[in-house]
């Protein structure tokens, strides 16, 4: 069985909390708060007013520029507020207010529950829909995907890669969108592959969810999908990161930034984002809702959610019943997540699960000395030297860390997980990446003008 | 016999060489003004880095050769200093006041509390790329004194009390390392009154008066009470944050007693008497800063 070459961990998958339950479609909000930036590039404009009524599926932030995504209301009613609010960070950000008021829909979008497989657009029309509908990478990473599936001159698809690795502890979001919308995930596929114009397709799953590759491989077989395979690939993480991916189904490397993965001539996108891809595409349908998996070893229930965007974090933990006492609220997983420390924050469109973790799991050890003992090195999935990323970002020698490649980092977590001396490596290293990566692009922009 | 032998070659080879290394530096000589030498003499040799050159001698170099100086200042040596160096090299140097580092966040534990917990690496910087911090101050101090580390001189220390970075005037150089340092952009150099007298508002939140009350209170509500007060304009109001402008500031105090929520903070001053001629509307909110003192 296939996996990625270098590095990585085996944590506890810890899925088995949440991978039985079914997807509930979860009621609306009465609230929804929509931040103008839930992608990677520039940020939405909003483009309604306080006072303004709108309807299920209208744009309610225009995307600024190529690198942007556009927001859609989730619900319909009338706009409260266009203002700065505090995302799950504390952080505010501008963010619209919409109080809900009955259900009313944009007529162009199909509601009926047929699936619809026929697709006869062209790429261009393809990529088109997907910008409108303002999907972006829901695996977490949240890029936009039509900037993904634009494929630059003088380079050339070869495959798409679907990742349904889901690698990340406790979240089964992806998983469970494999068994109940395995027909979805693949059209959504299919409409991949014409946009970027390939005959081939592989949906990496890995072998700890043999219900969903035994269930994608019985529908590709039942419903004819050709060209389309499922890869088992062997449990480890960080197998979800795109470049491990891409190195585990097809053995290539993708090289460092800025080189992208279609310079390996791979595409790859979610399971979910395939989902989003397929409703936009097939029933005009933008982004407005994400299956959201509310997990944790002590919540009274464990559910996957089919929720909107701008639910606030409060309602997911309210109907899984919160543990008294300390606890860490995640969006995200252990691994990747980020703490929550504000519960209004929205639900926003890179959130895949809300994890709850307590007590001696969610504390971090006592800092002890480096021991040199390398295990940081022999597990990150980069190839790069953790202890030492770590340590020019104290020293704050940016030169060196930019020489020892700082900003290949994946902040994948593998190194922090595995230091038996508890060194918070990533922390470090998270610093050097942003502060070399700031100093290239000014460098960069330097260079431009002359 | 063999130790003769061994003293004469040894002490000939010593002149030959003595004689290559003598043409030779001749030869390489390197010209030098001789200036420069003189001028890192005085200057303070701290090598802080605060003046933006690398040290003492790059910056010693850099006031030989320049023919205007009136940009390069060395924060630690002070004006008189650098008007000696200036004195010396036959230049003018700009006349520059004294300055000292200014921390301004008064949201202390007991007025900002704390509502939640951190475990992670004990730096400013981490904590800004996480979140806010333990407050629901997006703008406060986060208090893991990274800027106390930066301090070359001793002059900062986090105050265990207050959880605030608390600095010594009397050590400050104004080098300004803290300034660069701190993840909010908390630390100001201000203008040094004598007496290490000081007038600021200890706030930084551009945060709407209602948003400020709820998490500090201690901070600036933006009610513009001071600005009104002040006979020297020297207050403004930006984003829902008054800013006193030292330059224009005269000490005077009257904003002092006008704050409702006490985030003007004064230093070795003692605060004015309350006039007795003040409205009745201002008597209360006078005495809820200070009981909350």
């Amino acid at each position: 069985m296939r996996t990625f070459p270098i590095g990585g961990i085996h944590p506890h998958d810890n899925k088995e909390w949440s991978k039985d339950k079914a997807i509930e479609v979860l009621e609306l909000p009465d609230e929804a708060k929509l931040p103008m930036v839930q992608h990677i590039g520039s940020p939405a404009t909003p483009i309604v007013q306080k006072g303004d009524k709108v309807l299920t599926g209208q744009v309610i932030g225009q995307s600024t520029g190529f690198v942007s995504a556009n927001i859609h209301s989730p619900i319909s009613g009338t706009v409260t507020n266009v203002d700065m609010f505090p995302n799950g960070q504390g952080q505010r950000r501008m963010m619209v207010v919409i109080k809900r008021e009955g259900d009313e829909w944009l007529e162009t979008i199909d509601r009926t529950p047929d699936h619809k497989r026929e697709c006869t657009l062209e790429p261009k029309e393809i990529i088109a829909k997907i910008k409108d509908a303002g999907i972006v990478g829901l695996g977490g990473a949240q890029f936009p995907t039509h900037v993904k599936l634009t494929i630059p001159d003088g380079q050339k698809a070869e495959v798409v890669v679907i990742n349904g690795v889901e690698c990340e502890p406790y979240l089964t979001s992806d998983y469970r969108t494999m068994l109940e919308r395995a027909e979805m995930v693949l059209t959504g596929t299919e409409i991949v592959m014409r946009a970027v114009g390939v005959k081939r397709a592989v949906i990496g799953v890995e072998n700890n969810k043999p219900d969903a590759i035994k269930h994608l491989r019985e529908v590709i077989a039942r419903d004819g999908y050709h060209g389309i395979e499922v890869m088992p690939l062997k449990m480890r993480y960080p197998q979800g990161g795109e470049k491990q991916l891409i190195a585990a189904v097809t053995g290539r490397e993708v090289p460092p930034p800025p080189a992208l993965p279609i310079s390996v001539g791979a595409v790859v996108c979610n399971v979910s984002t395939c989902v989003a891809i397929y409703e936009a595409v097939q029933k005009n349908k933008p982004l407005i809702e994400r299956v959201v998996t509310v997990t944790g070893k002590h919540l009274n229930s464990t559910h996957n959610y089919l929720a909107r965007f701008g639910t606030p974090a409060s309602r997911f933990f309210e109907l899984a019943g919160i543990p008294e006492g300390d606890v860490k609220l995640l969006n995200g997983g252990p691994m990747m997540g980020r703490s929550v420390v504000d519960i209004t924050a929205p639900l926003i469109k890179g959130c895949s699960g809300l994890t709850v973790i307590t007590g001696a799991e969610a504390a971090r050890g006592k800092e002890l000395s480096c021991i040199k003992c390398a295990k940081c090195v022999s597990v990150c999935p980069m190839g790069l030297e953790p202890y030492l990323l770590s340590k020019l970002a104290k020293m704050q020698k940016w030169d060196m860390a930019e020489e020892h490649n700082t900003v290949d980092c994946i902040e994948c977590g593998c190194c922090s997980y595995t230091c038996p001396s508890n060194l918070p490596l990533l922390d470090y290293i998270r610093i050097g990446k942003q502060t070399v990566s700031t100093i290239v692009r000014a460098r960069a922009a330097a260079n431009n003008k002359k | 016999m063999n130790l003769l032998l061994t003293v004469l070659t040894l002490s000939l080879l010593g002149v030959l060489l003595a004689v290559i290394l003598y043409f030779v530096a001749q030869k390489f000589k390197v010209e030098e003004d001789p200036r420069i030498d003189e001028v890192e003499k005085m200057l303070p040799g701290a090598n802080c880095g605060g003046c933006g050159f690398a040290g003492c001698r790059a910056m010693s170099e850099a006031l030989v050769k320049n023919d205007n100086i009136d940009a390069l200042y060395c924060p630690v040596a002070g004006g008189d200093v650098m008007k000696s160096i200036a004195g010396y090299l036959g230049k003018s140097a700009a006349d520059k006041a004294p300055m000292v580092a200014t921390m301004l966040c008064g949201g202390t534990c007991q007025k900002r509390p704390k509502i939640n917990h951190y475990d992670g690496a004990l730096s400013c910087a981490v904590v800004n790329t996480f979140y806010i911090g333990e407050t629901g101050c997006a703008f406060g101090c986060i208090g893991y004194g990274d800027c106390v580390q930066a301090c070359k001189f001793g002059a900062m220390a986090l105050n265990p009390e207050t959880g605030l970075v608390e600095i010594d005037p009397d050590k400050c150089t104004a080098c300004g390392a803290c300034v660069k340092t701190c993840p909010k952009g908390l630390i100001e150099l201000r203008k040094k009154w004598p007496k290490n007298r000081a007038i600021y508002v200890a706030c930084r939140s551009k945060n709407r008066g209602s948003v400020v009350m709820k998490v500090c209170k201690a901070g600036c509500i933006g009610c513009g009470k001071c600005a009104k007060a002040c006979p020297f304009g020297a207050i403004t109001i930006d984003s829902y944050l008054a800013y006193i402008n030292p330059d224009k500031c005269k000490l005077c105090r009257k904003c002092v007693n006008e704050c409702p929520t006490g985030a003007i903070n004064i230093k070795n001053m003692e605060r004015l008497p309350k006039e007795p001629a003040a409205p009745k509307a201002e008597a209360p909110a006078v005495a809820k800063s200070e009981t909350a003192k």
